[in-house]
């Protein structure tokens, strides 16, 4: 009896064993470097990025993603090592440590959420690596612990959304819904900050906010709820397409039109997005530049060189309505 | 009174009851029912909708933790799914015709059938404890799915498919009819024929039933593929929802609601009894409660504490031992009564462990 038990034991750990490995490479697949060397830059002048990614929430990210693959390539002189955190804080430390022990030359992350980082941002300090972020920003007293941070004013893509609505609409006494990103993420709440202060002193009030967590899914039961909740909704204001395209089909199983019963605002400006503007379900979409690649690989090419770089690095955004978004959609990126 | 306060159901039906009340209270509309292009709307109909997946994975959930096993695999299995139909769909030249949303249904079931019997294999044929063996797939199954959407969430557009998660069948929603209408069949065959005391048997003593004729492990191969095959159908229903397959986030950590439907619904997690009506309560109570949230207006960051605090207030009151004290309490103080005993095996009722 007692052998079997062992035997089993065994088998289990061998099959979680192996299973788990697998499952590892499956969700970090091209993290590990081919050859495995100890190189830097001064050697070979490649210069090894490790990347910590949040995860695959949105087609934003998607196309964030895509944008740091395809700029940081061999051709162009970097080694990147590109992992996905599943949008888990302690994945991306753990990716951040995974980096420090490899000795890659810059690390760059886009932060889950805006506090905790400080230990292992003096880790990669202590370690003699520059830390560069994208997207995201992190809430810390000691700005030494990065180079830089490359990224949207989420501030000014809430007011510009604000703005917009206030001056399409004021005197209406509208009543908004939010939906907001993930809860204590630097994007909620600069959005929802943005905003705030934008339909300050106009009659435009926010009569529910509840988190959507940037996924389609939880947009959709949100909005759901909403709509059971409210009858006098004029206008939703997403945090990101993705919950606005939720809210939509919310809107659409409520009998109702999107677009022009209940407006729709959101910020991102992705293919889906900017097609539903195209299409009017959407009325206006301020956008969030997600093609950080250039801009990280020409950060990270003047840390690696010893040159001084900016602090603050923002990205350029637009915003579209829906005349714009049928004019940009054929020539869009992504 | 008394026998109506111990009944199995009665608690997590007051729960459901008392949530309704709560939503009726701050939204007085809350329950009624309208028609809108031609099918039912209304917060009732939207949870009926919602339960429908929690439901299908609740279901297998039952009939594995019957055998006294658990399946931790199944939100996995639904990101499989999901990756697995839309792909199909995406990839092909025409994601609009009937043969191609069927073929792709087809595809995504066959292979979380092929994923449940793999669990059932490592657990029946191999004895792994059944925890271990599902949290092989459950690590592994979201790998896979990220492996099969390349790491996108991938959307496409198809109307028929799309019918599965927001389509209307004789006012009613698809996803609702198909979820309640398996959950129908299924607890017409375990509990019309033997099979439900055979997979009582199975758990309450799977060598016992073995050696009285029962064949244990075949019962738990079948449960495992069930368990598969119905959280591949709700991972259809969460696509076909907002018509996105999310590797990393559908049916997310509905393995876990799914356990706590089965045991809301009174069915113990140590096997043998089990309760597929309290699933059905219990599935309802948590859509209910994920309702109640947005509609009672209960802040993001209160959220997983105010569903907590309800759960805990349910299951406490379920617990035979609590209800005892309660009772005792409540009770004028008499001379020593020794604690009344537990009635003896009374069919369907899981205060009784028959061990």
């Amino acid at each position: 009896m007692a052998r079997t038990t062992l035997t089993r034991t065994v088998l289990a750990a061998v099959a979680a064993t192996s299973l788990f490995t697998l499952g590892a490479c499956a969700s970090d697949a091209g993290n590990e470097p081919a050859g495995g060397g100890e190189t830097t830059a001064a050697d070979d002048g490649v210069i090894t990025l490790g990347f910590s990614q949040v995860g695959a929430e949105s087609g934003w990210r998607a196309a964030n993603t895509k944008s740091i693959q395809d700029t940081l390539t061999a051709e162009n002189g970097f080694d990147l090592k590109f992992s996905d955190a599943q949008q888990k804080q302690e994945n991306q430390i753990q990716a951040i440590r995974t980096y420090i022990t490899q000795g890659v030359d810059v690390i760059a992350f886009s932060p889950v959420v805006e506090t905790g980082w400080d230990a292992v941002l003096q880790e990669a300090k202590a370690a003699g690596i520059p830390v560069i972020l994208t997207d995201r920003a992190v809430d810390s007293d000691d700005e030494t612990l990065y180079e830089s941070f490359i990224g949207s004013d989420f501030v000014k893509e809430g007011t510009t959304a604000g703005e917009w609505v206030v001056e399409n609409f004021d005197g209406d006494g509208l009543k908004v819904v939010e939906l907001q990103g993930t809860t204590g993420s630097a994007p909620a709440i600069d959005r929802k900050e943005g905003f705030e202060a934008a339909i300050d002193g106009s009659d435009v009030e926010i009569i529910d906010s509840q988190t959507g967590n940037f996924t389609r899914a939880e947009g959709k039961t949100v909005m759901e709820g909403f709509l059971n909740k409210h009858d006098d909704i004029d206008l939703v204001f997403a945090h990101n397409d993705d919950m606005g395209l939720g809210a939509i089909e919310a809107i659409e199983a409520a009998g109702m039109e999107p677009g022009k019963d209940i407006q729709i605002v959101t910020i991102d400006a992705v293919k889906d997005g900017m097609q539903a503007l195209a299409d009017g379900k959407i009325n206006y979409i301020v956008e969030c530049n997600p093609l950080l690649g250039p801009d990280l690989a020409k950060i990270a090419q003047a840390v690696v060189a010893g040159e001084e770089v900016e602090k603050r690095i923002v990205v350029k955004d637009e915003a579209f309505d829906q005349a714009a978004a049928k004019e940009a959609l054929p020539t869009r990126e992504y | 009174m008394t026998n109506l306060l111990r009944h199995y159901l009665f608690w997590p039906v007051a729960a459901l009851v008392a949530l309704l009340v709560a939503n009726t209270v701050a939204r007085p509309s809350f329950l009624a029912i309208t028609i809108r292009d031609g099918h039912l709307f209304g917060a009732p109909i939207d949870i009926l909708r919602t339960t429908a997946p929690l439901l299908l994975v609740a279901l297998g959930m039952t009939l594995v933790i019957a055998t006294r096993g658990i399946d931790l695999s199944v939100g996995a299995v639904v990101a499989v799914s999901g990756a697995v139909a839309l792909s199909h769909l995406a990839s092909s030249p025409n994601p609009e015709s009937p043969v191609t949303v069927l073929t792709a249904v087809g595809l995504a079931l066959a292979l979380c059938l092929v994923l449940g019997v793999w669990n059932g294999f490592l657990v029946s044929a191999l004895g792994i404890q059944p925890i271990i063996a599902t949290l092989i797939l459950m690590t592994a199954g979201r790998g896979v799915a990220m492996l099969i959407t390349g790491g996108m969430i991938t959307t496409v557009n198809s109307a028929p498919f799309k019918v599965l998660g927001s389509g209307f069948w004789l006012g009613l929603p698809v996803a609702a009819v198909l979820a309640f209408g398996v959950f129908a069949v299924v607890a017409f065959v375990v509990r019309r024929t033997a099979l439900g005391m055979l997979l009582e048997a199975t758990g309450i003593n799977p060598a016992a039933s073995r050696l009285s004729g029962v064949r244990s492990k075949t019962l738990t191969w079948t449960v495992y593929a069930a368990s598969g095959l119905f959280a591949g159908l709700a991972g259809l229903l969460i696509s076909a929802d907002t018509m996105a397959a999310d590797a990393n986030n559908a049916g997310l950590f509905i393995e876990l609601d799914a356990i706590l439907a089965v045991v809301i619904g009174g069915t113990a997690l140590s096997g043998g009894k089990f309760n597929l009506s309290g699933t059905l309560v219990g599935a309802l109570v948590i859509a209910t409660l994920e309702r109640t949230v947005t509609v009672l207006g209960i802040s993001p960051l209160v959220t997983p504490l105010f569903m907590a605090l309800v759960v805990i207030a349910v299951t406490l009151l379920q617990s035979p031992r609590m209800r005892e004290r309660l009772t005792a309490a409540t009770r004028r103080p008499v001379a020593t009564t020794p604690p009344e005993p537990q009635p003896a095996a009374r069919p369907d009722s899981t205060e009784v462990k028959t061990r």
